[in-house]
């Protein structure tokens, strides 16, 4: 018995995500007595699979191919369960993000093995299984118990946090699964990657525009303010409807969902389907015109103002900070 | 070629959840039901291929699990021009539940495309897609945000950690569809409604499926603390709160 966490790369490195994912899955393995084996697929230098043992992983399984540089569900959904089937892993986690949640529904079917996806903490309790997730876009949670013998669980990012590393190098294995049985119909033409930007999943601080900024020409201020912060930026739905900010960029209940450090809100009322999308931000700043708008009832910090004076100001005051 | 799209009935996005039998249970009372959004935007696009297909997509098929009360979600799908309906009777229980159920669907009658929205705005499982997928062994691709047809070849564009993919698929196949994927949802017209009340709806009897997972409590977040709010003039303040106190920044 063990825990296998599927560790994802990107371009042959780990990020803080994957970090965190090994914390919380070592944690859960000191309960149960148990080790955790980390799976990577795809191209990754030994050393960088090393380092996960800094993080709790015993070993690592490596799985590398020619046809393994793109996501097919199929395949590594396959991947994955042979691995669970050689280590004996009960409990498989991944994280709830695009790759975690194209893989484990596949994973859990394959198996039988229940799926709960965007757990939030450790399991309130093993015996029966019962675990937290959030649910109806973050106005809930729900106690899920899981009946099977077999678990797949898929993480929130941001709600456990990463461990202290530790001095330990992980064991590297290399596994090749049997797999030429599972035909690729899928045929890669083109990657677009977004470049030089801090992407909203590796952020912890995020700075958000929404239809109070006016013009796609006003975010150059929120750009500046990100600059400054270290942050990613974001942005409300009309912003992205309107064509102002890329669709990537759109939090809230139809885009993304994320859970930041700190969240800045400058010109977002705050509507219901808005505030699902980040109200699991551990720190929310709001900035707004209308003393009434409903964003001030998330935050913790509000300014009541015009972004086009309050935002030059606070990206001077943090530049004041930071010269020390 | 035919189009099979899942449809999931939940909640108004705007609904104020409540519990009820000590948070054990969804409070329905009151609630106004829509088709999940994401379903709905598949189920615009899958009306969009067919009216471009020149005949080639001969029926766009809509199918949900569920009891007597989702009825008027699964109208309202046939009043925006799906051409007919599958309605598995049950109330769902879990992902896999509802999974093994369209899987039962799927195998009667081969679809060629399956949509499946990316998650439902009640429990938030995303899980159905890729299970339906694995139990009727189709390739399967998830975040999709745009789907063609050119030259019988299927063109798709889905995000990826980072940036986005085109990738070429072969079918049969099941998308896992988000935003993008269609512009805005069709809204049904008086034309669409009169006729959607003669368009078949068959209902058939679901079959066993072992509950893996169960909702066994609710519990409401902790209501947040009050807002310190700060005029223009002390934009400074606050920053410093945030560098000193709350070590933000």
């Amino acid at each position: 018995m063990s825990i296998l966490v599927y560790t994802e790369n990107r371009e042959g490195i780990f990020k803080k995500a994957t970090f965190e994912l090994l914390s919380y899955a070592k944690e859960m393995a000191k309960t149960l007595n148990t080790n955790v084996v980390a799976l990577s697929i795809g191209q990754v230098e030994n050393s960088e699979l090393e380092k996960l043992g800094n993080y709790g992983a015993t070993k690592v399984l490596n799985t590398q191919g020619n046809n393994l540089s793109f996501l097919d569900n199929k395949l590594f959904s396959k991947i994955v369960t042979t691995a669970v089937e050689k280590e004996g892993a009960q409990i498989i986690i991944m994280a709830n993000n695009i790759s975690g949640k194209a893989l484990s529904p596949r994973v859990s079917a394959s198996l039988k093995a229940g799926l709960v996806t965007g757990v939030v903490g450790l399991p309130s309790s093993y015996e029966p299984f019962v675990i937290k997730k959030l649910v109806f876009t973050s106005k809930a949670f729900s106690n899920v118990k899981v009946n099977s013998a077999l678990k797949v669980l898929t993480f929130a990012q941001n709600s456990f946090g990463v461990a202290e590393p530790i001095n330990a190098v992980a064991h590297v294995e290399t596994f090749n699964p049997q797999i030429n049985d599972v035909p690729v119909k899928n045929r890669l033409i083109e990657t677009n990657r977004i470049t030089g930007k801090l992407l909203l999943t590796d952020a912890e601080i995020v700075v958000s525009g929404g239809r109070g900024l006016k013009s796609a020409e006003n975010f150059s201020l929120l750009e500046e303010l990100a600059g400054v912060l270290g942050a990613a930026t974001a942005c409300s739905r009309p912003v992205s409807d309107e064509g102002w900010r890329p669709h990537s960029e759109h939090v809230g209940q139809t885009g993304k969902i994320i859970a930041p450090v700190l969240y800045i809100a400058c010109g977002i009322s705050g509507a219901i389907q808005h505030v699902g999308g980040i109200s699991s931000s551990k720190f929310i700043v709001a900035i707004n015109n209308d003393k009434d708008a409903p964003i001030f009832e998330i935050a913790d910090y509000g300014i009541v103002g015009d972004f086009k004076t309050v935002l030059p100001e606070m990206i001077a005051a943090i530049k004041e900070i930071k010269a020390g | 070629m035919k189009i099979l799209v899942c449809i999931s009935d939940v909640p108004d996005t705007t609904t104020k959840i409540k519990f009820k039998d000590n948070n054990t249970t969804l409070d329905v009372n009151g609630i106004q039901w829509i088709i999940n959004p994401w379903d709905e935007l598949a189920l615009t696009r899958a009306l969009e291929l067919k009216e471009a297909s020149g005949g080639i997509i001969q029926s766009v098929t809509v199918a949900n699990v569920g009891t007597v009360a989702s009825e008027p979600t699964i109208r309202k799908a046939l009043a925006v021009g799906a051409d007919n309906a599958i309605r598995i009777d049950a109330q769902p229980k879990d992902a896999y539940y509802v999974a093994a159920q369209l899987a039962n669907i799927v195998k009667a009658e081969s679809y060629d495309i399956v949509l499946v929205g990316r998650d439902s705005a009640d429990y938030n499982g995303s899980a159905v897609g890729g299970m339906l997928a694995e139990l009727i062994d189709y390739n399967s691709l998830s975040s999709v945000s745009s789907l063609n047809i050119e030259n019988g070849k299927i063109r798709i564009n889905r995000e990826i950690d980072g940036g986005t993919e085109t990738i070429e698929a072969e079918l049969p196949f099941l998308a896992i569809v988000q935003k993008g994927i269609s512009k805005e949802p069709r809204i049904p017209a008086m034309r669409g409604i009169m006729m959607a009340r003669t368009k078949p709806l068959n209902v058939v009897q679901a079959v066993a499926v072992e509950i893996l997972t169960e909702d066994v409590s609710f519990e409401m977040p902790q209501p947040k603390g009050s807002c310190k709010k700060f005029d223009s003039e002390n934009v400074k303040t606050l920053v410093s709160l945030l560098h000193n106190e709350a070590k933000l920044i």
